[in-house]
């Protein structure tokens, strides 16, 4: 658990959480793993080995596997020969976990951003959901699912769009 | 399932394996069912929604059958009398009705006794803390569905409430007492019938009037005694691992 680790990053630490960070999502390349909030810590565990922690959107999420492979080609391709990436479930990872530059990069994307939920938990509600193209709020949900389990498909009566809403988790 | 990744559990204790084995058979074989939408859906927003759904049981059930065992093994190498799932999950899709009555009564089921479970901090806690938000999407999905066919055409809402009493005789099993689950299951029983009963009749629909379990569905699923139609299921299901053992790509 991150609470447990007492011992403050490395500087070989920080520079390697920076580098996995800087991944791109495989499903969303316009965000990094860091800007979506899904790495949730890196640890030297001896020379030349280093465990990761990373935990997926989703219980199902099959872009973890893509991820891990893809930190584990940019830490030994840094030198280190040993990587390890370990998937963990609890704190269990919210929307709210996403950065606000992630959120912003969604949007430019064409993909709307889901809202901060409140403490309630997550509430399905089709309130307020601006449309990406012409930032219209007067939108419709077509389906609570779409292309990947973490998104909605949405429709703008503005501008008669379809689009993605990374719904509220 | 081949290349699993490394799924590893940070939690501390025994893990009980006959409570991992009944979730875990549970989210594999309603997700299976549900991916047999894929192709046949009513419209593309519902294939997409069900298998949507069908990957988030799948997620849940990688998880629980690797605290037992190895996952592809449990899944694909078991016999029908080795699988713990209640009996309401093996049920086929019939129409759609019948398979959106099947997700509001497991959907409902799943996020009472996963809520409970994430409130805890048995083994089972982080991953039910994960899963019951998603559950809370499927029970959403489910409601919607339920009202829209139910209130809808006189059609619809005649299939809605054949599904409704079709299914209803496999409900009691939800209830019976798992082997090593912390939460006493059979407590959900009045929460559940409330939020049904609710929906149920916003849909103007009738709540069933059968018994909730046939004389051989008691707990019959828990114990590995299943419906006809889940022999054809798993046939399907393992018949790719089984044909080529140990194959990847």
């Amino acid at each position: 658990m991150v609470t447990a680790r007492t011992p403050l990053p490395t500087p070989l630490e920080e520079r390697l959480l920076e580098l996995a960070g800087a991944v791109p999502d495989p499903e969303l390349p316009v965000v990094t793993l860091a800007e979506l909030g899904v790495l949730r810590g890196l640890q030297m565990s001896g020379p030349g080995r280093v465990e990761v922690e990373l935990t997926p959107t989703y219980t199902g999420c099959p872009a973890v596997e893509a991820m891990a492979a893809d930190i584990e080609r940019v830490l030994r391709d840094e030198g280190i020969p040993e990587v390890e990436v370990r998937t963990v479930l609890a704190p269990a990872w919210s929307t709210d976990d996403i950065t606000p530059e992630g959120r912003r990069k969604l949007a430019e994307f064409g993909v709307a951003p889901p809202r901060v939920s409140d403490p309630g938990g997550p509430v399905p509600v089709s309130l307020g959901i601006r449309c990406p193209h012409c930032g219209s709020t007067d939108t419709t949900l077509l389906s609570r699912f779409s292309s990947t389990a973490c998104k909605a498909l949405r429709r703008c009566e503005a501008c008669r769009e379809p689009f993605d809403h990374f719904k509220e988790l | 399932m081949k290349q699993a990744p490394a799924h590893v559990p940070a939690t501390a204790g025994a893990v009980p394996a006959a409570a991992a084995l009944a979730l875990g058979d549970d989210a594999l074989v309603l997700s299976h069912r549900l991916a047999e939408w894929a192709g046949n859906a009513p419209v593309l927003e519902e294939e997409v929604a069900l298998t949507n759904i069908a990957l988030d049981l799948l997620g849940q059930a990688r998880f629980l059958l690797s605290l037992v065992g190895d996952e592809d093994e449990l899944a694909y190498l078991r016999e029908e009398r080795a699988f713990r799932n209640v009996q309401l999950v093996e049920q086929p899709n019939g129409d759609f009705a019948h398979t959106i009555a099947r997700q509001l009564f497991f959907s409902t089921y799943q996020e009472l006794l996963f809520g409970r479970l994430a409130a805890g901090d048995g083994p089972f806690a982080p991953l039910a803390g994960k899963a019951v938000k998603e559950v809370t999407y499927h029970r959403d999905h489910a409601e919607h569905w339920t009202l829209r066919l139910g209130d809808g055409t006189e059609e619809s809402h005649r299939r809605m409430q054949t599904a409704l009493d079709a299914l209803w005789r496999y409900t009691g099993e939800l209830f019976e007492p798992v082997e090593g689950l912390e939460v006493d299951v059979t407590a959900l029983r009045d929460a559940w019938l409330t939020l049904i009963t609710k929906t149920v009749r916003q849909a103007t629909l009738e709540l069933p009037t059968g018994p909730q379990a046939g004389a051989w569905t008691a707990g019959a699923g828990r114990q590995g005694l299943h419906t006809e139609p889940f022999g054809r299921m798993i046939a399907e299901m393992q018949h790719l691992h089984r044909s080529h053992p140990g194959a990847s790509w």
